[in-house]
């Protein structure tokens, strides 16, 4: 009910808050880095004074394998910190402020509101996670060799989910917090056991974060597969999606 | 059939009885004012009748939909003002108001008819395309009414609508009100009186949480009447050897002292309309004025919310 017109209030509001543009920049930012990075990495420690003798020719010459390491290793820290950051004030802030009560006495249903903020969370971060993609391709090609497209859209595919199983969680966080406040440290114990529990061996294998090294291997022409994480991380979206939109229609606003 | 028919709401928060038993009855194209002190459980009931807060035990029904059982048809009939209205504030007025036609499931045209009737009717439409960000308490409150509106609602409930507006804001917003008589019921809660008493048909005082009285506002001032008189001329030491002469009479009560008047409380009306004025002018008084005293609704709001004070 009234959920594309719910929907492109908040794709508006992303725009007009700036929100939109803030995701794409950081994204395209660290997409563009990362390769940039991986190359030029040597380069700046050659002009670091001091340096032990020997050092500079132990470090290997940078290949395509170091730049989609370091794409990883910032979307995995900046990409959810920012996807727990741009989520967790969505529904609290509403309450706090007072527009959630203002517009839940209109035709509109909880799951509606809830899940039409997430939608639109979700095209941000394809745009942004697109944008980011693009850099590190071009920029690959231009320092390295060029990258293979179908691995390299996995990859990204994968490292989306993550970053949909953490904006899901504050989203979460968000509809049970009263204060924006609660609503952060809620999003920062999920990051926090979530990250936690993922770090332990063989246990880590079910967690989300391991979709970011089964995209990396792929990538690289390595074999193996983590479908049990993506299937849990999809149901982690699943069940904290759900636990929002029921927890939600029984609060009162 | 009424447009809000509560019966025995009760609504707690642990110890606290926001709403114990609270009874209310709202008949079609009144503007019902409900007053009370702060606390008394005003926005609770507002809420709940919204479909905001649920109620502990009791039953509420809106324009005849029951407010616990169908949200999505009661907001259909509803408009709802809350004490602070809140909006997006990096939309404009003509986009809030275009939003939330398109909510109602307004078509294109009739939302940009409707859009520019409501604007013109709170005087916004030169504002109409600047942010909502910038307005000030008083625009906000007047855009607030006109969402309320947009879709025509049968019941429109207003929660302190003119509270903390200055007096321009404040007239501004109740001949808002005022012009909505015949066109939708009103159920408005305030603790100022003087509002009340300018708009309101029917009236309804609530204080912890129950109805203490709901009677058209003229039925209550006359229930609540005061026997009293006052009396004021300019000759204070002749007016007060009347006074001395009046206390005798067995059916005066008291004869108080009021700024350069003299109230006299009675205890047989009749009696004191035929004989009051004669005496005076038999005691060559120079009165600059007579009048049977009428009770504000302050003095009944305070009789009886003074009273459930005490008890």
């Amino acid at each position: 009910m009234n959920f594309i017109t719910v929907f492109r209030k908040e794709m508006q509001e992303q725009w007009r808050t700036y929100r939109f543009l803030i995701v794409a920049a950081v994204f395209a930012a660290f997409g563009l880095a990362s390769p940039l990075l991986a190359k030029f990495t040597p380069e700046m420690l050659k002009v670091i004074p001091g340096l032990p003798p020997g050092l500079l020719d132990s470090i290997p010459a940078p290949t395509v394998a170091d730049a989609i390491s370091q794409y990883v290793k910032n979307m995995s820290q900046f990409g959810i910190l920012l996807a727990l950051l741009v989520t967790m004030g969505v529904v609290v802030q509403e309450k706090e402020r007072g527009t959630a009560a203002f517009f839940l006495t209109r035709p509109v249903s909880r799951e509606t509101f809830l899940l039409a903020k997430y939608a639109a969370l979700i095209v941000t971060f394809i745009c942004g996670l697109g944008l980011a993609a693009i850099g590190c391709w071009y920029y690959t090609l231009v320092l390295f060799e060029p990258l293979a497209w179908g691995p390299f859209l996995v990859l990204n595919g994968l490292m989306l989910v993550v970053f949909l199983v953490y904006m899901a969680l504050a989203l979460l966080a968000s509809t049970i917090a009263r204060s924006n406040g609660v609503a952060v440290g809620l999003a920062f114990v999920a990051l926090i056991l979530i990250g936690g529990i993922g770090s332990i061996p063989t246990i880590g294998d079910y967690f989300p974060g391991r979709l970011f090294s089964w995209g990396t291997t792929n990538m690289l022409g390595g074999t193996g597969t983590a479908w049990p994480a993506f299937g849990i991380s999809l149901g982690i979206i699943a069940i904290a999606l759900l636990a929002a939109c029921i927890i939600f229609r029984r609060q009162e606003v | 059939m009424s447009s809000v028919h509560v019966d025995n709401l009760k609504k707690y928060y642990g110890a606290v009885h926001a709403l114990d038993g609270l009874q209310l009855e709202v008949a079609p194209g009144t503007i019902f004012g409900f007053l009370g002190p702060n606390g008394a459980g005003k926005t609770t009931t507002l809420r709940i009748l919204t479909g905001l807060a649920r109620p502990t035990s009791g039953t509420a029904q809106v324009a005849g939909v029951d407010v616990l059982k169908d949200g999505n048809q009661l907001s259909r009939h509803i408009g709802h003002l809350p004490e602070e209205p809140a909006f997006y504030t990096w939309m404009t007025p003509r986009e809030f108001l275009d939003y939330l036609g398109r909510l109602y499931g307004l078509s294109s045209k009739a939302r940009l008819s409707r859009t520019r009737e409501l604007l013109a009717l709170v005087h916004l439409e030169e504002v109409s395309k600047r942010r909502i960000a910038g307005f000030s308490r008083g625009m906000r409150q007047r855009l607030g009414v006109a969402a309320a509106l947009i879709h025509h609602p049968e019941v429109l409930f207003l929660d302190e609508p003119a509270s903390a507006l200055d007096p321009a804001g404040r007239k501004e917003v109740l001949d808002l009100i005022e012009n909505l008589r015949g066109q939708c019921t009103v159920v408005m809660s305030t603790h100022i009186l003087a509002d009340v008493e300018r708009v309101c048909d029917v009236v309804g005082i609530i204080a912890k949480g129950r109805m203490l009285v709901q009677s058209r506002r003229e039925q209550l001032l006359e229930q609540y009447a005061i026997p009293a008189f006052e009396v004021e001329g300019d000759d204070q030491a002749a007016l007060s050897l009347w006074a001395q002469e009046l206390r005798r009479l067995p059916w005066v009560i008291s004869v108080v002292p009021r700024n350069d008047a003299f109230r006299i409380t009675v205890r047989d009306v009749q009696s004191a309309k035929r004989t009051l004025l004669g005496m005076a002018v038999n005691s060559g008084l120079m009165l600059n004025r007579y009048e049977e005293v009428r009770p504000s609704l302050e003095d009944v709001f305070l009789q009886l919310v003074g009273a459930e004070d005490v008890s």
